[in-house]
């Protein structure tokens, strides 16, 4: 049996498509304007959305998502005010949104269990209705997402620079927020409420160890948070596990095995960054004692290194230059 | 000769803290202004407030003769700010950065026009960092950070550019650098307001110089030498009208309880 002979693997695994692609898109914003935790945040608020959609008897998706939206808007707001202390506001807001979930859910008679599908994820319960709404708020949220990416780029990295080119900031920071929101309730049904946050962020974490561009970065996290939710649901099935989970840890698996070969790349990129010119101006002119078997250049396989209007080669530990014949110690 | 920035009786406080007082300056189509003034003098906050980055109290501020509260040309105004925001978080490339100056001039969700691009690849040419454009902005030294900073500001073509302090921290050999692109986008017949801590290599550009100290103007004139300025400013110091109840003397002015 294939995992394309149930009907519900096929919507676990058309969900899993989607969120992992609109995860990591809004995830890179985040990261940039350094709100990584605010999935998580999200998250803890919408558990509050999940009880009253219980106690309502309303479809809990739809009022998560409103729930949602209204938390990441506090958050924004205390983010905006920039005080000391917000993110204890921030940490406020987590607690009360997880405590008000568990408590509407008891109200509405629902046991852990009901709120246990919406905290760690239940993909293969999910209905048809619901991978269509999943399907069509994550095609909203990339739209929007890679649509206003410059905007959202520039609002994210410098946010005066914007508002002094006469951006709405404002608009953009609370698009960012609502994105966040939406997209934590479309992932609330594939990885669930607390691992949410996982798929925003860590594909971006991965990505960026190799990316040296905003748009590589975004478009990078993008296909691997594909690739780890798919693969994640595939592999559950395979095994009999969690998806939620698996997702989270095949996610993680890449960035274990992306990061060393980062720390490769900055090292090297380190031992090339210019050296600096030193105020004096003229130097002590000594000429590098030993003989040099070999002359330096572009195939030595000493790094070259810019000073100011000439090239320095590390040899040894020592920074010789080219003078003439001869080479000096710079 | 047209005026591109006026303010009149222009007050400035920061959580109700007077920061700048009484400010009356324009600044005419073609000039280059160096804004000078030491620590805590204002002059930071004073173009801050000109790019609406924080509020005034009061006075009547206006940016190419419209009043600066329905100011809505922004493409007009290039700001360089003191220092790239911070640099980690999400890598961004030289192109991209500048590239994001551009969106004054640009509409919504349409890709960039072929003006645009080239627009952008002036820019970084001017700051001569054409070789370096696919690099994160990060790996550059504070020096090249702060003429792609320059070049984001030049990307939106602007009529007038506001640098603040563009040359702190920054060696001798990039300061000659950002003279020599200013020096270019003068002859283009643009306006400048540069805050700078001393003129520096930039003396020859100057037309005009405004001293701020204390939050208020000490000095508006040609630039002199610099010793003078600072005998100038050593010298104006405003005095309070004599108080009508005791508990408002001002210590330092020296009035006699």
């Amino acid at each position: 049996m294939t995992i394309f002979s149930y009907d519900f693997m096929i919507r676990g695994l058309l969900a899993a498509l989607f969120t992992g692609l609109a995860a990591p898109a809004v995830g890179t914003y985040l990261v940039q304007r350094r709100l990584a935790l605010m999935g998580d945040g999200v998250g803890h608020v919408a558990v509050t959305g999940v009880g009253l959609g219980l106690l309502t008897g309303q479809s809990p998706v739809w009022t998560a998502v409103g729930v949602a939206i209204v938390g990441a808007l506090l958050i924004e707001l205390i983010r905006e005010r920039g005080r000391a202390g917000g993110d204890v506001a921030l940490a406020l807001i987590f607690y009360g949104g997880i405590a008000g979930g568990v408590l509407v859910t008891g109200l509405a008679g629902g046991s852990a269990q009901t709120l246990q599908t919406y905290l760690f994820g239940s993909i293969t319960a999910i209905s048809p209705e619901d991978v269509w709404v999943v399907v069509a708020l994550a095609v909203g949220v990339i739209f929007v997402a890679l649509g206003l990416a410059p905007q959202l780029f520039a609002v994210c990295q410098d946010e005066e620079f914007a508002r002094a080119m006469g951006l709405r900031v404002r608009v953009y920071n609370i698009t960012t927020s609502v994105l966040a929101a939406v997209t934590v309730t479309v992932a609330m049904r594939t990885v669930g409420l607390l691992l949410v946050s996982a798929l925003m962020v860590v594909p971006v974490a991965t990505a960026q160890q190799l990316t040296r561009g905003f748009k590589t970065t975004i478009l990078t996290a993008m296909v691997l948070g594909c690739l780890t939710s798919v693969g994640g649901v595939a592999t559950s099935y395979y095994l009999d596990v969690a998806p939620g989970a698996t997702i989270v840890l095949l996610a993680l698996a890449c960035f274990m095995a992306a990061w060393p070969v980062g720390g490769l790349v900055r090292y090297r990129r380190r031992l090339r960054q210019p050296f600096g010119e030193g105020e004096g101006g003229s130097m002590p002119h000594t000429v590098v004692p030993e003989a040099h078997d070999h002359a330096h250049g572009e195939e030595c396989g000493h790094p070259a290194v810019p000073h100011a209007d000439h090239v320095d080669y590390v040899h040894d530990g020592h920074r010789h230059a080219v003078h003439g014949g001869h080479y000096d110690e710079h | 000769m047209s005026a591109v920035i006026t303010v009149e009786s222009g007050n400035l406080a920061i959580g109700r803290r007077p920061v700048l007082r009484g400010i009356d300056f324009s600044v005419q189509s073609g000039e280059v202004v160096a804004v000078l003034g030491g620590n805590g003098s204002g002059k930071s906050t004073l173009v801050r407030g000109l790019m609406r980055l924080i509020k005034w109290s009061s006075g009547d501020i206006r940016l190419f003769d419209t009043p600066l509260a329905r100011f809505r040309d922004w493409h007009r105004v290039g700001y360089v700010p003191q220092q790239l925001a911070a640099t980690s978080g999400v890598p961004a490339t030289v192109m991209e950065v500048v590239s994001s100056g551009r969106l004054s001039r640009r509409r919504l969700l349409l890709p960039m026009s072929q003006a645009d691009r080239t627009a952008v690849r002036d820019a970084i040419a001017t700051v001569e960092l054409t070789d370096r454009r696919q690099d994160a902005v990060s790996q550059l030294s504070g020096g090249q950070q702060q003429r792609v900073l320059i070049a984001r500001a030049l990307a939106g073509e602007p009529e007038l550019l506001v640098l603040d302090e563009p040359n702190a921290g920054v060696d001798h050999h990039n300061q000659l650098g950002l003279a020599h692109a200013l020096a270019h986008f003068v002859e283009a017949g643009a306006t400048i307001v540069v805050v700078l801590h001393e003129l520096g290599p930039l003396t020859e550009l100057i037309d005009r110089v405004v001293l701020l100290q204390d939050g208020r103007i000490a000095y508006d004139g040609p630039p002199v030498h610099h010793t003078a300025l600072e005998l100038v400013s050593e010298h104006t110091h405003a005095h309070h009208r004599p108080p009508s109840h005791p508990d408002h003397v001002p210590l330092e002015a020296g009035w006699q309880l």
